[in-house]
């Protein structure tokens, strides 16, 4: 199949993957050699075949509606790039009304 | 402490009567697999937590099965089981037991990599389900494996931390993605392994290193603290230099868990019950296309001796047609990365692990992640988006979730004729490392495993000869995969057992002149 460096692009950018331009001239090639392999499922009849999502078909799982045990903040945040105070810090992602 | 290098060829079920009965302390078995993780896998022995060297400093020999050594809580889980015998308590088939742990498996304290430079350095707040069962059975965790990144590879050349070599031939891979684990149990640094499986990642590197391994019925072991590739499809399993002690093994770690709501509710099979019973009368299943799907003639050979000796025992084979079996492969490469692109969403820089700062948080989302995963994971982040975008997710996800359904189905249609369906486990032998540069070749070794992945059912792998790659290789392992319904995994370990005791293959690479540089 055809893929182009800017359809690349696209699903870079829906994945959230910061690629420069050789690494996406080099994962094109490979991305279409993968996808015309894949694409051989497409040869498959299936019509009135439901898609399988989980093998033992298990459905609508719950548990008793009881606190559980949870971590303590300190552990969690422990492992935080940016702690700030009891929250994870992130760049602004809301701007601050003029 | 003195110990005894001969404790390190003495399989799980030996060592643990041992301590059992008083011959031995769990610390003295202990020491020896440490000394010989020191001597042959090239980590630095020294303090509370042994690392390994960084890939540039390793040796040609060194295994680098272990990412990290966790030897002085070792010595305190060691010392934990002889005081519990002292004192009279009785101790599991595996108290006492050391193990190389995967190091997808979060245990609390130590660090967590998925053989990624992603979450390098985090250090898990909580133990994963199957650590705590491991705990409660007096087995003593080593340390953590080393993996292809986030268990995608079939290698483990794709670990950022550079790769594990095969004890049979250190120029070769162990396969993967648990190599790590897989070698360290074929070199005799460990009697057992845990590894996980979503397309092969266990049974591909057992077949590659002359090891049992087994991949349970999808849902009979936790996956609560596995860090996810495929939820449909990962399974954490077994790796012993025997079918007993990889049953024993399997039994310490399946069992309903309330923290995984994929957890099978139902009680799991007694794989060690089973384990005498032989094949007599056993109808076995000789899977058409995947005994003809691209195998090199020396595993083939080796596959037709075991087939008749199969027969031999007692066993009626007849060959059986799984017909959507080979769309498995391109229906995993679409299932698999498609749950993978969900899943590994999680590494935002955020919450754990790398972050590279950036003006925006998406700036930063995209740079952490740019950065943090290596070229296979991110080719197979791009393929899942991809099949999962709008436009593409009829043709790509939806249409390979409905071949899941046929071949599962074939499955079903199979096992009504057939006790269990068996396969050679890897087309070929261990192959060099750097010799499958192709993304798409490499995904060409998970063919024969990939349908029980999609289908859920289990399957075990077991060594049944050697065979050499037909380019100059010395006797390299050959693994026959073994198939059974959902829920019976029983019926593998039995047949395994049986297919043990017809081939009796020896598990240490030096007793077929092997363990060289070729």
């Amino acid at each position: 199949m055809s893929l182009s460096e800017d359809e690349v692009r696209h699903v870079a950018a829906l994945a959230r993957l910061a690629l420069d331009d050789d690494e996406i001239a080099a994962l094109t090639p490979q991305l279409a050699d993968i996808l015309a392999y894949a694409a051989e499922v497409g040869a498959v009849a299936t019509d009135d075949v439901a898609p399988m999502t989980h093998p033992l078909g298990l459905e609508d799982v719950t548990r008793p509606d009881v606190p559980g045990e949870r971590l303590p903040a300190d552990a969690v945040l422990a492992a935080a790039p940016d702690r700030v105070g009891d929250r994870f810090g992130v760049p602004r992602i809301v701007e601050e009304d003029a | 402490m003195s110990a005894d290098p001969a404790l390190t060829r003495l399989g799980a079920a030996a060592l643990g009567a041992a301590v059992g009965a008083g011959e031995v302390t769990a610390r003295e078995v202990l020491e020896a697999h440490l000394d010989a993780i020191a001597a042959r896998d090239g980590v630095v022995a020294d303090g509370d937590v042994w690392h390994a060297r960084d890939a540039a400093d390793l040796g040609p020999d060194d295994l680098h099965a272990f990412l990290v050594v966790t030897a002085a809580r070792a010595r305190d889980a060691a010392d934990a089981v002889d005081r519990r015998r002292a004192a009279g308590e009785a101790l599991g088939p595996l108290a006492g037991v050391p193990l190389a742990l995967k190091d997808v498996l979060t245990m609390r304290g130590a660090p967590t990599t998925c053989g990624s430079r992603m979450l390098e350095g985090w250090v898990p707040p909580y133990d994963a389900t199957v650590t705590e069962r491991l705990a409660a059975a007096g087995i003593v965790v080593l340390g953590k494996t080393n993996m292809d990144e986030f268990a995608m590879g079939s290698s483990t050349e794709n670990s950022a931390y550079g790769p594990t070599r095969n004890p049979w031939d250190p120029d070769r891979v162990p396969g993967g993605s648990s190599g790590g684990s897989a070698a360290a149990v074929a070199g005799g640094l460990a009697p057992l392994g845990v590894g996980t499986d979503t397309g092969g990642s266990i049974r591909q590197p057992a077949a590659f290193t002359g090891l049992v391994g087994g991949k349970p019925t999808y849902g009979a072991v936790s996956r609560y603290g596995l860090v996810a590739f495929a939820s449909s499809l990962d399974q954490a399993g077994p790796f012993a230099r025997d079918v007993t002690d990889a049953a024993l093994l399997h039994a310490v770690m399946a069992g309903p868990d309330p923290r995984d709501a994929t957890s099978d509710p139902t009680d799991p099979a007694d794989v060690v019950a089973a384990l005498g019973r032989g094949v007599e009368g056993l109808r076995v299943g000789v899977v058409e296309e995947l005994e003809e799907a691209g195998c090199e003639p020396g595993v083939r050979a080796v596959f037709l001796a075991a087939v008749a000796a199969l027969e031999a025992a007692g066993a009626t084979v007849e060959r059986v047609s799984l017909p959507h079996a080979g769309y498995g492969l391109p229906a995993y490469y679409l299932v698999a990365p498609a749950e993978a692109s969900s899943n590994l969403a999680r590494f935002d820089g955020v919450r754990y692990g790398r972050r590279v700062d950036a003006a925006t948080a998406e700036a930063m989302n995209a740079a952490t992640r740019g950065e943090g995963f290596g070229p296979e994971v991110r080719r197979r982040i791009m393929i899942g988006t991809h099949a999962l975008s709008s436009g593409y997710v009829d043709a790509y996800y939806l249409q390979a979730a409905r071949v899941r359904t046929l071949i599962a189905r074939d499955f079903a249609t199979a096992f009504d004729r057939v006790d269990v369906l068996i396969s050679p486990t890897a087309p070929g032998v261990a192959f060099r490392i750097g010799a499958v540069a192709d993304p798409l070749a490499m995904y060409r070794n998970d063919v024969a495993t990939v349908p029980a992945s999609l289908a859920g059912v289990p399957a075990v792998s077991v060594p049944i000869g050697t065979a050499d790659d037909g380019a100059g290789s010395g006797p390299l392992p050959v693994g026959l995969q073994i198939m059974a319904p959902l829920r019976a995994d029983d019926r593998c370990y039995r047949v395994a057992r049986a297919v043990e005791a017809v081939v009796g293959f020896d598990p240490d690479p030096a007793a077929h002149g092997a363990g060289v540089r070729r």
